[in-house]
């Protein structure tokens, strides 16, 4: 009897979960949409980095332009979602605290920065690949990689911003506290992209997708356990 | 007295024998390695003390966050600043071996690299601190950052060097180092010295832990 009552109340918080997550990224994006600032920034952002790069390198070995493409992303990723914490006001903030659970708030946040930087690691791809020109030998295991850079920039990315706008809102101090902490990610990441362009059988990267899913499984969970203590003020 | 402090002195027992045993005790001649290997003795109980306090670290961050007992806060950062000295020895120590047996201070080795990284972690949970002036909030927050980074720490230290070629032993399909170098003599330094340099480093930190507490009853207003 008691567990059955478990179980039912646990069925009506994932609901209730659900439905504030659902509400709180219609707002997100609605916000977005209003406004296309963070949008069209970030956008011009990349674009205008990728050619610089392409003026400063003009042509290069695959080694670098896979670096490259990838430090480009890294950087525009960190600009995009440090404004996911620092925009909130105060007031809106204690708002939100009074009508929705933390969980809620952290995985509508995820969920928006990942749709975020999908939409613009693909334009940053296609504006790279048009302006650089360089074979991929295995597209769709490329695009498998920058789909799960998005992801993993996005999980770890979020919370680092939550600590960082807690502690002073300052940009360099989300710098410090995300780089050390993406690394190894980006790492795994650079050699996923590297095996897709060389065109390796995608069955040399299983180890490294595999390890990149039980990361982000990992980050995903500690923020979801941390994140009710960082909101707490 | 004696009873509580036993694992001093076991630890200062420890180290003595491991450091005048390590110099002296027999080892194995091998190529490229020969007496270096002795080095074993000092570069590896190093990262071990360092893992273990990173452990007490994040463990009482996690207590932090349950009690809000500011001595808990003391204990993790307190645990970090001794790992990151240890981490720094144990750079120091693998750089000087590696100059004998690899040709390089630094040649490009996933384990020397996420050791660097795992270093500068720790640096910017200390900048983190260092950035917020309220006690309480500061000591939240950097056990939110303690406990977040720890996991990658480990899949940093642990797992990447066994995806990718190494030239450390039991990494990227090398046979680990107890496969064929390490023979009964050696074993018999080396645990005590990776048992004896984990206490030293318990004890550190439970010093500089007890002074931290004095400096805070010094500094309450009467």
């Amino acid at each position: 009897m008691f567990s059955l009552y478990m179980s039912f109340y646990y069925l009506c918080y994932c609901m209730i979960l659900i439905k504030q997550v659902k509400s709180l990224l219609y707002k997100e994006i609605l916000l977005e949409w209003r406004s296309k600032y963070a949008f069209n920034g970030i956008l011009l952002y990349v674009i205008s980095t990728v050619f610089v790069c392409y003026l400063s390198f003009k042509t290069t070995p695959p080694l670098v332009w896979n670096a490259l493409f990838w430090i480009i992303l890294l950087f525009a990723a960190i600009n995009a979602i440090a404004k996911s914490f620092m925009q909130e006001s105060k007031g809106r903030l204690l708002y939100y605290y009074t009508i929705a659970s933390p969980q809620a708030i952290i995985i509508s946040k995820i969920i928006y920065n990942i749709l975020l930087m999908i939409i613009m690691s693909a334009i940053a791809f296609l504006a790279y690949q048009i302006v650089f020109q360089n074979a991929v030998a295995n597209l769709g295991l490329y695009l498998i990689a920058v789909l799960l850079g998005s992801i993993s920039f996005s999980t770890v990315f979020t919370m680092i911003s939550a600590i960082a706008s807690k502690a002073g809102n300052n940009g360099t101090l989300m710098a410090i506290l995300s780089f050390p902490v993406i690394i190894p990610l980006l790492m795994l990441i650079i050699k996923l992209s590297k095996n897709a362009m060389d065109g390796l059988d995608p069955s040399v990267s299983y180890d490294e997708i595999g390890v990149l899913c039980l990361i982000n499984i990992v980050v995903i969970a500690v923020s979801l356990l941390l994140f009710p203590y960082l909101w707490r003020d | 007295m004696m009873y509580k402090n036993w694992w001093k002195v076991l630890s200062v027992i420890l180290v003595l024998f491991s450091v005048i045993g390590g110099l002296l005790i027999a080892v194995p001649a091998l190529p490229i390695l020969h007496e270096s290997i002795r080095n074993l003795y000092y570069h590896v109980p190093m990262w071990f003390a360092m893992i273990i306090i990173y452990l007490v670290s994040v463990i009482y961050s996690i207590k932090y966050l349950g009690s809000g007992k500011e001595n808990d806060d003391l204990i993790a950062v307190e645990s970090v600043n001794t790992g990151i000295i240890f981490g720094f020895l144990g750079l120091g120590t693998g750089m000087i071996w590696a100059n004998f047996t690899w040709g390089a201070p630094w040649p490009n080795d996933p384990k020397l690299n996420g050791s660097a990284i795992a270093t500068l972690m720790y640096l910017a949970y200390i900048i983190l601190r260092g950035s917020i002036d309220e006690e309480q909030k500061r000591a939240k927050i950097s056990a939110i950052y303690n406990i977040f980074a720890f996991p990658i720490m480990v899949v940093l230290i642990f797992v990447l060097p066994r995806l990718t070629d190494s030239l450390h032993p039991g990494n990227g399909g090398n046979p680990g180092f107890g496969a064929y170098d390490l023979d009964s003599n050696m074993r018999y330094v080396f645990y005590p010295a990776v048992l004896g340099w984990i206490l030293v480093a318990t004890w550190i930190m439970t010093l500089r832990y007890r002074i931290r507490v004095l400096e805070n009853k010094n500094n309450q207003i009467q």
